[in-house]
């Protein structure tokens, strides 16, 4: 089977509507940006680098978001969020009751996790049935269920049941959070697990309740590490292209390096615009997704480049713009496959891998239509430019590029 | 076959089972499979649930107590020696003033400090007469902090190991010299661990000069507004008060130097109390040498109706009037529940904080989300290498089925290399290997491609496998070259998760290069071989 072949199409003609349309993107992008942080006093950041609380509670039922809000209210939790992420339902998860309490960072100097113990109180005397004084199965946790079984010993194996218990409290507990996401409403939902026996069912329905609420992530991040991983983020990313830029500007010339590099930021630029307008957070796993897709995007335009250089020494007669669409047209099938197949792994993990992978996956599905565009629509068109201002048909790179070393390295791999 | 060929699939083989063997071991069942993959795929706090926690250590704290001390010290000296002064004055937490030293002691001065105290640089001090600052050298600043970092880290690690929790990570986090990570896994909820982290565990028993006070000022009044030399005021309970009574603090004039300290102690132990029932107490056994100072210490205090506290973090908690010699044992009563007795039991045997600590950063994954991300996340990785893996198949037909077979290979290279290093597969190292995958398929695409068109171009078979594995070899080069740098890049200047992704890029495309260009060739190779010179090639 054959796409694309014989493709013709005169990219640098066009490329006056590439940078059009670039802008229009980067301007709708940075609008938004600048209407939720300037207008709005909003903020791109997520808790990672903004710093404050961020508490994901998974309810049995229903969030009750009134009776929520009512309660972080009272205990003076004023300044606080509260998002229910049904939106971000997807193919693989159908719970739809899930809640997240966001804090902002308080001013003050007090103990970092007051705020989290205090919507942790909230959801104790609003939700939990602790009235009864017995301990939660929803929230113990896998060693202390060991113990206690142990203790209360139901299969009445005497002493040194210990491992027993133990594996039957892993059992339990990996039923609870792999099988019925970490909520049981109903003690016999754990009938069927492995080794769980009538007898171990009542201990577990007379010493336990089964609590409203489960805490699925909490996280509290200071001010000091908020701008701390911030600026070690943005610092690492700049020495990663900078490094890029002059391996580039090694292997070819400067000026491909620099407009590799620009491509890149343009695509991280974009990619943040639509951040803004979808109200995704940038959050740590989101900068790896940033890093991704400029690895991506300085991959799709090398090939190019590559094949540039390469038809520079074949295609004596033609000009620099030809050779470049030549070259663009050539490695066409290539682009749109690989970018085609990638396209299709993000967009899987966009729609399958959960909530946790979400904003890191759309930013791969942006990052991975707009690194492909901007390998042929910006940093191609930057060359040409360039090329048409500053020297002819730069022979020195022709000279370069069939330089004794690299007619070695070509040497050893047919070797 | 020729001899090359088959050495190159022997190598190709060796390597395969190398990694088989990285990633599942040698199991018996498939529950040992399993097992062993578990033990070998190390998953990050993300995946696997548990707490993380960043602490930072206040080592301004211990260089001011250096301070403290030479200021005592110097006091000591300076009376021993007979040289006269005005006033010794804590300026900052590396700065000492000296005033008025007498004109004719100046030099000895000078010549004590040079001698006994190497770690301050002296100066005349501005503005004054006799006057002398010490500032404490930047060499001794840096060795206290880095002792102290080194310190606390060993301290934490003991009382986490006697915490008996599993695989925990305690380690510099590596953004700032001052900070700490300890990553629990399984922890769902970190108060406990992180209230025996932070206790400060020092422990001391002192002469008890004065007191109760109910107040500071009052204790001080009681001296003229100034104390005697060589003590200090610390605030304590009430001796009378039982734990229920809330009286309000009540303070001590103290000696400084204490009798004994935490390191004195052998043992420390957790037991229900006998004097209060339902109460616990912790009881420790002091060492050997420790033992014969405090019985001397407690024998001339007993005769002279003397009293002694116990004081834990600069409170006191239990002051109490010496009865008769006591040689190495000890308790600390003060209203404790079981567990918190036991927590300051283990405390105490685990060694103090050289400084106190304080926490930046908290973060739980509870177990059900890490289940949901690995579930979702492998079952998203499984079903769209299945997509793409079909329509490779589809597009390039027999060629394909040898990218799919070079695309598995790198995955498990990848996996094993990842087991081999103890590497830890993390959210943002998922991404890491979404590259790999996507820059795989494209050297595959790139070499299919270009043989392609060396095909249309009218070669046969043979030279065009050649032809098109050189030319995209540059490429490949290049393209995984440039990310291969990036990556050591963002490892060197990135800190944990954009590390993690660092670690499974690298990995990831240097086994791509291998196999697309090493293990593709030698399939392709092996077909040539088998093939008619002029048959088509199934591309």
């Amino acid at each position: 089977m054959e796409l694309f072949r014989g493709v013709n199409v005169d990219w640098m003609g066009k490329a006056k509507y590439f940078v059009t349309l670039s802008l229009l993107l980067l301007g709708i992008g940075w609008i938004s940006i600048y209407y939720r942080v300037v207008v709005k006093h909003g903020t791109l950041y997520g808790i990672d680098f903004r710093g404050g609380t961020l508490v994901y509670v998974r309810f049995a039922g229903p969030p009750p978001m009134d009776k929520l809000r009512k309660g972080l209210e009272q205990a003076g939790l004023r300044n606080s969020t509260l998002q229910g992420i049904s939106d971000t339902e997807n193919l693989g998860s159908k719970n739809k009751n899930d809640v997240v309490i966001g804090l902002e960072q308080s001013g003050s100097d007090e103990s970092l996790d007051t705020g989290k113990q205090k919507i942790l109180g909230v959801l104790e005397t609003t939700f939990g049935n602790s009235s009864a004084g017995l301990p939660d199965f929803n929230s113990v946790s896998t060693s202390d269920l060991a113990g206690d079984l142990t203790r209360r010993d139901p299969l009445l194996l005497g002493t040194n049941a210990g491992d027993r218990y133990n594996q039957l409290a892993q059992h339990l507990t990996a039923a609870r959070d792999s099988d019925y996401g970490g909520i049981v409403t109903n003690s016999d939902q754990l009938s069927h697990v492995q080794g769980v026996t009538p007898a171990v069912i009542q201990t577990l329905a007379r010493d336990y309740t089964l609590g409203g609420f489960t805490i699925r992530d909490a996280e509290i991040v200071g001010p000091r590490v908020g701008s701390q991983l911030r600026h070690q983020a943005v610092w690492a990313t700049l020495y990663a292209l900078g490094g890029m830029l002059v391996y580039i500007a090694f292997r070819f010339e400067w000026v491909y390096g620099a407009a590799a590099v620009i491509a890149v930021f343009h695509d991280v630029l974009i990619t943040l615009g639509f951040f803004s307008l979808f109200h995704y957070e940038i959050s740590l796993t989101v900068i790896a997704a940033l890093l991704t897709l400029v690895g991506y995007s300085m991959n799709d335009t090398i090939v190019i480049f590559d094949r540039v250089r390469e038809n520079l020494r074949l295609m004596k007669r033609e000009s620099f713009p030809e050779i470049v669409n030549r070259s663009i047209n050539q490695t066409l099938s290539r682009t749109i496959l690989t970018s085609g197949l990638t396209f299709l792994t993000v967009l899987v993990l966009y729609l399958m891998g959960g909530a946790v992978l979400r904003a890191f996956s759309f930013a791969m599905v942006v990052g991975v239509v707009v690194g492909t565009y901007s390998s042929f629509g910006i940093a191609a068109p930057i060359v040409v430019v360039w090329n048409k201002y500053h020297g002819g048909r730069q022979q020195r790179m022709t000279v370069r590029a069939g330089s004794a070393a690299e007619k070695r390295v070509v040497a050893a791999a047919r070797r | 076959m020729n001899a090359q060929l088959k050495w190159k699939f022997v190598l190709i083989l060796i390597v395969l089972l190398l990694c088989i063997f990285g990633v599942i071991g040698l199991p018996t069942s498939l529950a040992q499979l399993r097992e062993n993959v578990a033990d070998r795929i190390h998953l990050g706090l993300d995946l696997k649930g548990g707490s993380h926690l960043v602490l930072q250590v206040q080592l301004q704290e211990a260089i001011g107590q250096h301070c403290d001390e030479t200021v005592d010290e110097l006091t000591r000296q300076l009376h021993a020696k007979n040289i006269g002064f005005g006033e010794i004055r804590r300026v900052d937490d590396t700065h000492i003033l000296v005033r008025n030293i007498e004109s004719t002691s100046t030099s000895a001065f000078r010549d004590l400090v040079n001698s006994q105290f190497p770690d301050w640089t002296i100066s005349p001090a501005a503005g004054e007469n006799n006057g002398y600052e010490l500032t404490m050298k930047p060499s001794v600043i840096a060795e206290i902090r880095q002792t102290t970092m080194n310190q606390t880290l060993e301290t934490i690690t003991r009382r986490i190991n006697a915490l008996g929790l599993t695989e925990p990570t305690i380690a510099f986090t590596g953004r700032s010299d001052d900070e700490i990570l300890v990553q629990l896994p399984g922890v769902g909820d970190p108060t406990a661990a992180k209230e025996v982290i932070r206790a400060g565990g020092q422990l001391q028993l002192v002469r008890v000069v004065d007191g109760p006070f109910s107040s500071e000022p009052e204790a001080l009044a009681k001296y003229g507004g100034v104390l005697p030399p060589g003590t200090a005021i610390l605030p304590g309970r009430s001796e009378s008060a039982g734990p229920s009574q809330t009286t309000g603090p009540v303070y001590y004039v103290l000696d400084k130097a204490a009798i004994v300290t935490g390191q004195d102690l052998r043992n420390a132990d957790a037991g229900p109390s006998p004097d209060s029932p339902g109460g616990y107490e912790v009881d420790f056994k002091l060492s050997t040498a420790a033992a014969g100072r405090f019985g001397t210490f407690t024998e001339q205090q007993a005769a002279i109706g003397g009293r002694m506290a116990v004081v834990l973090d600069r409170q006191v908690y239990e002051a109490a009037t010496i009865k008769s010699r006591i040689e190495d044992s000890g308790r600390i009563t003060g209203g404790f529940s079981e567990q918190s007795a036991q927590d300051l039991a283990l405390v105490l045997r685990a060694g103090a904080l050289p400084a106190s600590i304080k926490y930046l950063e908290e973060r739980t994954v509870g177990p059900s989300l890490g289940a949901d991300s690995i579930r979702e996340g492998v079952r998203a990785s499984i079903v769209s290498m299945i997509v793409v893996m079909i329509f490779l198949v589809i597009y390039y037909r027999l060629s394909g089925v040898n990218a799919v077979v070079a695309l598995i290979l790198n995955l498990m290279i990848l996996l094993a290399c990842m087991a081999y290093l103890g590497a830890v597969l993390t959210l943002p190292g998922i991404a890491g290997v979404i590259l790999t995958i996507g820059m795989g398929v494209d050297s595959n695409v790139l070499v299919f491609e270009r043989i392609r068109e060396e095909l249309r171009n009218g070669k046969v078979a043979a030279p065009a496998v050649d032809t098109g594995f050189d030319r995209a070899f540059l490429t490949i080069i290049d393209t995984h070259v440039t990310t291969v740098v990036s990556a050591i890049f963002l490892f060197l200047f990135g800190t944990g998760p954009v590390r993690g992704f660092a670690v499974t890029l690298v990995i990831g495309l240097i086994a791509n290069v291998f196999t697309s260009i090493y293990v593709s060739r030698a399939i392709f190779d092996y077909h040539l071989s088998k093939m008619d010179r002029q048959a088509q090639l199934s591309i």
